[in-house]
């Protein structure tokens, strides 16, 4: 499994990176979806791999180590999940304003001589 | 009480600036009153000053760096506070006549009061770095009343010449005083004091008194740092008369007079200082003789001045400090006294040019004798104040150095002749026959010529009487800086004849035939140029610096960055590569045992189509977007089934809510992006350079791939290592009162943290909203588009709210509009359990803008509107009052903010409930995400309604409209 899911965090990031290399704006906000994915990923696997043993602490069962699942990476991922959608929205917002006022989707705003 | 003499003027400042405009007596008025008022609280405290006694308070701010705010009161600080504040009454008095009645006064005011705040914070600091704090104020106020006239240019440049030269100054202080206190092992400035010997002896020393050197030399305008003064004389004639006499400049001077216990008695100091102080004092004098404008002439004199004053300290003898101090106070009387009589003449006659005023005592007979007085006492002649402290300067000029070695003396004698001379070529002015600028000047009206009358008479007080009238002021502010090392000295007008009043004879004699000889063979009064020191243009050196400086930033500007996005990135991701290889490199033991992985069949099975989807999106991107969006979609929910399989529920649902909310995002988003077209429809091919570029962007992006894959791989084999969470795991029942311990970090444990992310997305919102507001859609975008345009399609003719009432949306429209009261519920649900179960705010939150959402799809947002008034702005501001309004409560039970508390209650019918105060906090975020969510996806579905009102089009709302 570890290798499953460290294979793919790489394979998501490295998607990303190329989208937000590319000189489309829609193409750099889906590019920063899937970056954020990769990384979200891979703040969440600090706390390892943990089948079955959500960080619920409990009155009966003192506690012991590797019983639960570390809940501190998942508290910071649940609030990049959240921040994450807002800056995307923000991005978007951005997006279209800068299409609608340059009338292209260039990252730029302006259109180079030698480009896709 | 100290502290109180600071912000009076601040306070002042700020009301006058909201006085009207033309309340012109008002506000004078006031400033008056903020004056004398601080006048009557230092002189209330002179009793415990003429003990010989200082006051200090202290408010503790940051003790642990030694941070503190510490205001201290000594003699020298008193004699500096009562002349701050007296003159600036004054110049009060005389501002209310000379500003003319356009002229914005309210601004004038406010900025005089909060100069003479930030001179007082200086004089009254007890902390050097609170003192340099103030510093940079009187630095940044004194910029903005230099540049009052901002209209005119040569008021512009002088403002920003004097500003960059003392903020340059300010910085190098700034400095030097860090290493100051660092060397004496705090930044107080009493224990700095009797750190003396300590810092003399530390190899710092030279660096400390050069860095304190230019700060106070560029603000006193010492060469080489003088030639600002004269550009500054751009300002108003009051702010001339304030600044440049008794304030701004001298708090160079009150700087050197405070460290001269600290860091004088030094071959170091006496050079630096001393030469300074004869350099100045000299070019100075010299300068000013050929200047033609009257205020010219008085800025190349207090130049010339405060030169002499720096050269005293640099002798750094005891008997010298007395005469720098006496000189201090002397200066600035018949200065402010003259640069005010300047304002009159230049009020009165319409010009300050020499060469075009003359015979002035026919018409103005009082300002001319009393700017006569004060030439006089510029001049250091006997009876006047100026006399007395030039002769302690050449006592003390005559012991420097051994009795061969004499060219102090000589200096100072020099710049007597060149005094006198300039002391004549001022007052030549009222000679002669009447020529003047404007037709009939007269006298000014009586109070305009009150501040003058009241200063001469004060340099004839001191001339006279001394002893009475200054000595033990002067001599409580000598003991202040000199300590217990008093010593003897007589203020008497008549000391014998012995050198110095030798010395003083000759300058006479020297400085009358020297100005006569000049008006004869020199054409003193119509030459253009300075004989021999115009070559000395630290104007010009100045404008040159400051043109490389610009040049050289543009050049790296250009050379260095760029305004593209993707060569940023692309050195962004290569930095970030660059220092994930070194970190592997340097990784110390890199035991990673290949797997023994229980390979999950499932699990791959999910990963393969997540990665599919993802590498399927970064394709199809460009040309194909919402086949993009749907790909991303699936990586998504990839994500999503991850964080649920590996026990992260909270995870889990807030991915996949987050997933909901963006993809209606984006969906309304592409409303208003126009289509690509393909280039193979275009049959275009991509050039070689294209390819290249693609190359290389595939290469980077593989390899960061690689990268992050390879540092996951390592971290997910490292064996486990004590996190925090033990902490976390083993305090969440007993403390936080729940038993979900991701939702009580966010909720509890790290609740200021979650406090800033609400505040964070509150932000976003509204930014967005702000920027969609002027929001122009691309044009090819604005129509209707064709999808919903086909005639034959029966939904054509229909609106969205008829769609889905009786249209072809109704069977979903009745569901939908069921479900809403279930996800109501449901949201309920998630929220209650989330302390103890996953859910929470943000989930309940996220859940709850879903529900809302799909009712604004189905039924279009007017149908919704008109039955539900959603506010989300209300939503955001309740939110963040709530959560900070719950932490607050904190403090009224005197703990910490944010501490939460569990209330156990009893109820009938429901039986034990626990109620913990992080509820009330939770209920804030749900809140805050509730109208964060809806307020961006609103904004967004608006600009639908709002594009279409465009003539011709008609519109849902204009339809209803017509309806009604």
């Amino acid at each position: 499994m570890e290798l499953i899911l460290a294979t793919s965090i790489g394979i998501l990031f490295a998607s990303g990176i190329w989208l937000i290399l590319r000189p489309r704006s829609f193409q750099v906000i889906i590019g920063l979806l899937l970056l954020s994915y990769a990384v979200n990923l891979f703040l969440f696997i600090t706390g390892k791999i943990q089948v079955n043993r959500p960080a619920f602490a409990s009155e009966a069962v003192s506690f012991i180590e590797g019983l639960y699942a570390d809940p501190l990476p998942q508290a910071l991922v649940l609030t990049a999940i959240v921040i994450g959608f807002a800056t995307s929205a923000l991005y978007l917002v951005v997006l279209l304003g800068s299409r609608g006022l340059t009338g292209t989707d260039h990252v730029d705003g302006k259109e180079l001589e030698h480009d896709e | 009480m100290l502290l109180l003499l600071i912000l009076l003027p601040f306070v002042g400042a700020l009301i006058a600036a909201f006085m009207p405009a033309h309340a012109r007596n008002r506000e004078a008025w006031f400033a008056a009153l903020i004056a004398l008022s601080g006048l009557l609280l230092t002189f209330s405290q002179y009793p415990v000053i003429a003990e010989g006694l200082s006051l200090r308070q202290e408010i503790r701010w940051f003790t642990a760096i030694d941070l503190n705010l510490v205001f201290r009161l000594d003699g020298l600080a008193w004699l500096f506070t009562a002349l701050i504040q007296g003159i600036c009454l004054l110049v009060v008095v005389y501002a209310r006549y000379y500003m003319s009645p356009k002229d914005p006064v309210p601004r004038f005011f406010a900025f005089l009061l909060a100069f003479m705040g930030a001179m007082q914070g200086i004089v009254l600091s007890g902390n050097l770095i609170q003192l340099v704090m103030f510093w940079e104020l009187t630095s940044l106020t004194s910029f903005l009343l230099i540049g009052y006239w901002h209209h005119r240019p040569d008021a512009r440049r002088g403002a920003r010449m004097a500003f960059t030269v003392t903020a340059f100054g300010g910085l190098c202080l700034f400095i030097g005083v860090l290493l100051l206190g660092h060397v004496a092992g705090s930044y107080d400035l009493d224990q700095v004091r009797q750190a003396s010997t300590v810092i003399q002896a530390h190899p710092w020393y030279l660096a400390i008194v050069l860095l304190v050197a230019i700060g106070a030399l560029s603000k006193s305008a010492q060469f080489p740092f003088h030639f600002w003064l004269p550009h500054a004389m751009a300002a108003p004639t009051p702010v001339s008369a304030f600044l440049h006499s008794a304030t701004m400049v001298k708090a160079g001077i009150f700087l050197l007079m405070l460290l001269w216990p600290v860091l004088a008695g030094t071959p170091e100091w006496t050079w630096i200082i001393g030469t300074a102080g004869v350099c100045t004092m000299l070019v100075g004098a010299f300068l000013a003789i050929f200047q033609h404008d009257l205020k010219g002439l008085l800025a190349y004199s207090t130049i010339s001045h405060l030169g002499l004053i720096v050269c005293l300290l640099g002798i750094g003898t005891p008997l010298a400090m007395v005469a720098a101090i006496f000189h201090t106070l002397n200066h600035a009387i018949f200065k402010a006294s003259l640069f005010m009589a300047v304002g009159i003449i230049d009020h009165e006659s319409g010009s300050r040019d020499m060469r075009a005023l003359s015979g002035l005592r026919h018409v103005l007979p009082y300002t001319a004798t009393l700017a006569i007085v004060a030439s006089a006492a510029m001049a250091g002649v006997p009876l006047l104040n100026g006399f007395l402290s030039k002769e302690m300067f050449f006592a003390e000029a005559l012991l420097v150095g051994s009795s061969s070695n004499w060219w102090m003396s000589a200096a100072a004698v020099l710049m007597g002749i060149f005094g006198v001379a300039y002391s004549l070529r001022f007052i030549q002015v009222f000679f002669g026959p009447v020529q003047t600028v404007k037709a009939n000047p007269h006298e000014p009206p009586r109070w305009m010529r009150f501040p003058v009358e009241f200063l001469v008479l004060c340099c004839f007080v001191v001339g006279v009487l001394p002893e009475l009238s200054i000595g033990p002021v002067l001599h409580g502010a000598a003991q202040s800086v000199l300590g217990q090392a008093l010593p003897a000295y007589s203020l008497a007008i008549w000391h014998g004849v012995n050198l110095p009043l030798v010395m003083s004879v000759l300058a006479f004699v020297g400085g009358i035939s020297f100005y006569f000889w000049l008006s004869r063979y020199c054409q003193l009064h119509q030459r253009d140029r300075v004989p021999l020191l115009h070559r000395l243009n630290g104007k010009a050196a100045y404008e040159t610096t400051m043109l490389i400086l610009a040049a050289s930033a543009a050049r790296l500007e250009r050379q260095l960055s760029t305004r593209r996005l993707q060569p940023q990135l692309i050195w962004m991701i290569l930095a970030g590569l660059a220092a994930s290889i070194w970190l592997l490199s340097a990784w110390p033991t890199l035991s990673v045992s290949w797997p023994n992985d229980t390979l999950s069949l499932a699990f791959a099975l999910l990963w393969l189509v997540g990665c599919s989807c993802a590498i399927a999106a970064a394709w199809q991107a460009k040309f194909h977007r919402l086949a993009a969006l749907i790909l991303v979609g699936g990586t998504g929910i990839a994500t999503s089934v991850t964080f649920l399989w590996l026990s992260a529920p909270d995870l889990a649902l807030t991915q996949l809510m987050v997933e909901t909310v963006t993809t209606v995002l984006l969906l309304l988003g592409l409303r208003w992006l126009p289509a690509r077209i393909a280039a193979k429809k275009l049959d275009l091919q991509a050039s070689a350079r294209d390819r290249l570029r693609r190359i290389r962007d595939l290469i980077i992006a593989i390899s960061a791939g690689t990268a992050l894959a390879v540092i996951s791989y390592i971290i997910l084999r490292q064996p486990d290592n004590a996190t925090l969470s033990r902490f976390y795991l083993e305090k969440a029942i007993p403390e936080g009162g729940g038993s979900n311990v991701v939702n009580l970090l966010l909720v509890d444990y790290r609740s200021l943290d979650t406090l800033g992310e609400i505040a964070v997305l509150s932000i976003v919102a509204l930014t967005v909203y702000a920027l969609l507001r002027r929001f122009r859609p691309a044009i090819e975008s604005i129509k209707i588009p064709p999808q919903q345009r086909n005639p034959l399609d029966p939904a054509y003719s229909q609106l969205p709210s008829e769609q889905a009432i009786s249209g072809y949306l109704q069977i979903p429209g009745v569901y939908l509009r069921l479900l809403l009261p279930i996800i109501l519920l449901v949201v309920a649900y998630f929220f209650l359990r989330g302390h103890n179960l996953p859910g929470g705010g943000f989930i309940a939150g996220l859940i709850f803008s879903v529900g809302l959402i799909i009712q604004y799809m189905l039924s279009g947002t007017a149908w919704v509107e008109a039955r539900f008034k959603l506010q989300p702005h209300r939503w955001l501001s309740f939110g963040l009052v709530l959560a900070a309004l719950t932490g607050a409560m904190a403090w009224y039970f005197d703990h910490p903010f944010l501490t939460t508390h569990t209330l156990h209650l009893d109820l009938p019918l429901l039986g034990k409930l626990h109620l913990p105060s992080a509820m009330f906090f939770d209920l804030g975020i749900f809140a805050v995400v509730v109208g964060t969510t809806m307020l961006i996806l609103i904004a967004i579905a608006h600009q639908a309604v709002r594009s279409h009102r465009i003539p011709g089009i008609k519109t849902e709302t204009d339809t209803a409209e017509e309806r009604h």
